[in-house]
């Protein structure tokens, strides 16, 4: 039946505070940030941190830099690119999925609260765990199948054809929708979530590509594909601004098109 | 997620797990077709009660002896209890986890939802055919 009870170590207690901004800081900005070691035993906490905003850049990556670098180095966080291509930084910024890079922090009122992707298990403070996520995802087998001959040239593909990509080309993996979609929060294991579902029909969108029947065999199904109640979150949250919940209404129109 | 990290299977092969069901399309079509049938017979339905406001006994018996009344009524029957256990249905899927319980809260509200049409059905169809 349905769990209404928390999991152990759910409950998020006060941590400490930390107060770098001298005295003469003339822009200081409190970060409540989630804190976990899951090889503590001990339950998770909000740290606050009040920095100085001149001794860092405008985004919420460049204070967690900041703190990690100058504050407390035993904040973990993960981040490569710093210019939102890579999708590392992806976090739960103010209460929304967003990537730290992108986000400014003058954007947010008040206290900054950041937290670790909802509803995946936690490997330390704001790194979560994405094994579940990248298996989905190469579950749909995200690459040009094909069954004709190689072709000695490049596969073709009209200015039409390509079209039909954009929107779906440009996701980065963040998982910052599939980690908001409350579908994926209670059938993760078996839905895929928008991000594997929207990178399946960047594949079935293809006109290269020649396995769409086999695609949509695999994806036919309760709950890999049909989880999706189209709440929306997930285009609500896309940093990157794509609309995840609208390639997974094409997928479904294309199964009611070859089943009806 | 349940027994994620207790296992020694590869996260692709729970992912894989048990493959593709090979169905839901139907489930989906059926679901959204009825609801717009449901929307259509809503209205129908309404009409035709609120044109019985005010009748006689014996009037409101006339009319659901008539073949129009009838059908509309038997279909927004039908229509109403398929789309309330194809909803009860996603509910379910969503909410309830042991698959024991799933299969049987879906069976339970299947049957429920046959047993209620067939009552419903018989009751005008008496009235239809002049008890």
């Amino acid at each position: 039946m349905a769990e209404f009870s928390l999991p152990a170590n759910s409950k998020v207690k006060p941590g400490k505070t930390v107060r770098s901004a001298g005295t003469d800081a003339k822009r200081t900005r409190k970060f409540r940030i989630y804190r976990y070691d899951p090889d503590s035993g001990e339950n998770p906490r909000e740290d606050i941190y009040e920095i100085d905003l001149d001794k860092c850049g405008p985004m919420v990556l460049d204070a967690l830099i900041h703190i990690k670098n100058d504050v407390d180095s035993t904040l973990t966080f993960r981040r490569s690119c710093r210019e939102g291509i890579c999708g590392s930084c992806a976090m739960n910024i103010d209460g929304r999925n967003t990537l730290a890079c992108l986000k400014a922090i003058d954007e947010v009122k008040g206290d900054v609260k950041i937290y670790p992707l909802p509803h995946q298990p936690v490997v330390k403070d704001l790194v979560p765990d994405l094994n579940q996520n990248y298996a989905q995802l190469a579950s749909i087998k995200p690459w040009l199948q094909t069954q004709s001959t190689a072709p000695s040239r490049e596969r073709l593909q009209s200015p039409e054809e390509r079209e039909k990509l954009d929107g779906l080309y440009e996701c980065i993996l963040c998982f910052c929708c599939t980690t908001s979609c409350p579908s994926y929060w209670w059938n993760g294991d078996r839905y895929l979530g928008p991000a594997v579902l929207l990178q399946a029909y960047r594949f079935i969108a293809d006109s290269r590509d020649e396995m769409t029947g086999e695609r949509l065999d695999a994806l036919e199904d309760p709950f890999r594909l049909y989880r999706c109640h189209t709440i929306m979150n997930c285009t609500q949250t896309c940093p990157k601004g794509l609309n995840p919940a609208k390639a997974i209404a094409e997928i479904k129109k294309l199964m009611a098109a070859r089943a009806a | 997620m349940a027994n994620s990290t207790n296992s020694f299977r590869t996260p692709l092969g729970r992912a894989r797990g048990l493959g593709s069901a090979k169905h839901g399309a139907h489930h989906w079509l059926a679901y959204r077709v009825g609801a717009a049938g449901l929307a259509v017979l809503t209205i129908l339905f309404i009409a035709l009660v609120l044109s019985l406001i005010g009748a006689s006994h014996e009037d409101v018996v006339l009319t659901f002896q008539k073949p129009y009344p009838v059908i509309v009524t038997i279909l927004f029957l039908g229509f109403t209890f398929h789309h309330a256990a194809y909803g009860m249905q996603e509910v379910f899927e969503d909410y309830i986890h042991g698959k024991l319980a799933k299969l049987a809260a879906i069976a339970l509200t299947k049957g429920l939802a046959l047993v209620l049409f067939l009552l419903s059905a018989f009751a005008v169809l008496k009235i239809a055919f002049g008890a």
